[in-house]
């Protein structure tokens, strides 16, 4: 528990050190900020967080874990660190949690920044429902998290962090539009597909029903990319 | 000095695909010896020493640091073990504070313990005005004394150098040397080096490596004697090349002959003579007798650079370069 404080503890460090993580930061609420504006101007305006994080998960979510996870373990291979981390008496999972768990600071605090726009929604008397609004951010924390580990694990693949950011973006990507499968073929294999689709689990948040099986998922599915991120790492020693 | 033994390797083995970089390597280290790894690029020193840390596991045999395996007790071997690698692993977007801490911190040191410990390693390595200064705007030699001081924060029982001086300018050489050399105290430390008097200033005891096995281990002393001890011949001749090289090769007290053709047909070679010998009369009088033109004959003193290439190239290869 030490080792992962003091790493994830050196992780935020290194994030405010460079200008990356305000970089992020800027473009995730100015995007926020247009989706919420669009969500509560027009003609389908609703005094909700769905339409903002439905905007979020299929724009947001391919771009911006893997811009904050891809430095993480590609950066260390590159300088030489991780053979200080791996002569150090540290678990190999210690290290990827602890990544793990600085950028998900990172990204958890972005997400609660825009809980401004929910407050808007109060002081102007919008009558929000506040229900679908916990399952909406609880989904879309859950969704995070997989995209995180994701990123994670494109970035222990390679010392190339542009290499890392862009095969994290093919794979969220991809489990991100999985569902649109059963639009070109049907059967148990269409819906097996669209089991694994992000977006599919993520619709049931916003629309305020928080059902174990989805929130199962995405923990089963951020636990499977961590794991493989440890094998890939201890995979180096054997390389 | 106690003997406490605080490194060992046994036969250790490791492959790269089919290419074995190192090959039953075995030597000890005792508690508070300093040794020198020497060999050319290549040879195989980072290779043992990343066993030795537990960066990789070998192909086979295997090592301890302190008394703990370091496969199966890795952890607690690691416990023991300061290691710089031959690019010093440093946060460039880190003060040198916050790097030094963080560390203590993975070598599992309390804050306090830290805290006291920043203090005497800034002053060992001469960093006391750099503290704050984030380190990738330190100079090389700076960043190597970062490196230092993060392998020493712990007080590691023993502590692994891997090309510690390379890249840095003759002051800050000289400089990292002698606090190579101070903080040995009770500390073992192995370094790697492929500069022999540097080896020779600071280490008691040199195991020479080439092409992944041990040739020689000995201490500099005896290096040197060795030195006197090998003679080296340089004769000017003129004949019939292979005819000579084997007259001069089937002399049981040759040990190695290598030769070079010159523009106008002489030869020149260079025999170095077994444990020393005297035999430039015996080598005059061969020319002679089978009727090649002696040009000229002279004994060559052997340097220690010229024993560590004797010993890690092989003749085709000194042949090449001279080429």
């Amino acid at each position: 528990m030490k080792n992962i404080s003091a790493i994830t503890y050196k992780e935020l460090l290194i994030y405010f050190s460079s200008p990356m993580a305000y970089i992020i930061a800027g473009v995730f609420f100015t995007l926020t900020g247009v989706f919420f504006v669009t969500s509560i101007e027009g003609a389908f305006a609703e005094a909700s967080a769905r339409a903002l994080f439905s905007n979020a998960t299929y724009f947001l979510m391919p771009l911006i874990p893997p811009l904050l996870t891809m430095r993480l373990l590609a950066e260390e291979q590159k300088l030489g660190t991780l053979e200080l981390l791996l002569t150090s008496p540290i678990r190999d999972y210690e290290i990827v949690v602890a990544k793990f768990l600085a950028s998900f600071i990172i990204l958890l605090a972005m997400t609660l920044f825009t809980l401004f726009y929910m407050l808007l929604l109060f002081v102007y008397q919008a009558n929000p429902d506040i229900g679908p609004m916990i399952s909406t951010y609880v989904g879309f924390i859950l969704y995070a998290m997989v995209a995180l580990s994701i990123g994670l694990l494109a970035s222990s693949l390679t010392t190339n962090q542009i290499v890392a950011a862009s095969v994290g973006f093919g794979i969220i990507f991809l489990f991100t539009i999985l569902q649109r499968i059963n639009e070109v073929i049907d059967g148990p294999i269409a819906t097996l597909i669209e089991h694994l689709s992000l977006l599919s689990h993520f619709e049931s948040f916003s629309r305020g029903v928080m059902d174990t099986k989805d929130i199962a998922y995405f923990i089963v599915m951020t636990a499977t990319f961590l794991f493989l991120t440890i094998r890939s790492l201890e995979s180096r020693r054997w390389r | 000095m106690s003997s406490e033994i605080m490194v060992q390797a046994n036969n250790i083995t490791k492959f790269y695909g089919e290419y074995p970089a190192i090959s039953n390597v075995s030597f000890t280290a005792n508690k508070g010896e300093i040794i020198g790894f020497l060999g050319p690029n290549g040879s195989g020193k980072t290779t043992t020493m990343r066993i030795l840390t537990g960066y990789m596991p070998a192909s086979s045999g295997d090592a301890t640091i302190a008394g703990y395996d370091v496969a199966n007790q890795s952890l607690e071997a690691k416990q023991h073990v300061g290691y710089l690698p031959e690019n010093a692993p440093l946060y460039t977007d880190m003060k040198v504070n916050e790097y030094l801490t963080f560390t203590g911190k993975i070598r599992g040191m309390t804050k306090t313990a830290i805290k006291s410990r920043l203090d005497e390693i800034i002053e060992i390595c001469r960093l006391q005005e750099y503290r704050n200064t984030i380190i990738g705007k330190l100079s090389k030699g700076f960043r190597q004394r970062v490196g230092i001081a993060q392998a020493i924060i712990h007080q590691p029982d023993v502590l692994i150098l891997d090309e510690p001086t390379i890249g840095i300018d003759p002051i800050q050489v000289v400089e990292t040397r002698s606090l190579i050399k101070e903080i040995g105290g009770d500390s073992t430390i192995i370094l790697s080096s492929h500069i022999l008097p540097e080896v020779s200033a600071i280490c008691e005891r040199v195991i020479i490596i080439n092409d992944g096995e041990i040739v020689a281990v000995d201490s500099p002393e005896n290096l040197s004697n060795r030195l006197e001890a090998t003679e080296r011949i340089r004769i000017e001749a003129l004949g019939k090349t292979s005819d000579m090289v084997s007259v001069f090769r089937n002399n049981p007290s040759v040990q190695d002959v290598n030769f070079e053709t010159l523009d106008d047909g002489k030869i020149i070679f260079d025999i170095i003579s077994k444990g020393g010998l005297e035999i430039r009369s015996e080598l005059a009088k061969s020319v002679i007798d089978n009727g090649w033109s002696l040009y000229n004959l002279q004994a060559v003193s052997l340097s220690l650079e010229d024993i560590f290439l004797r010993l890690t190239t092989n003749e085709e290869e000194i042949f090449e370069e001279k080429k």
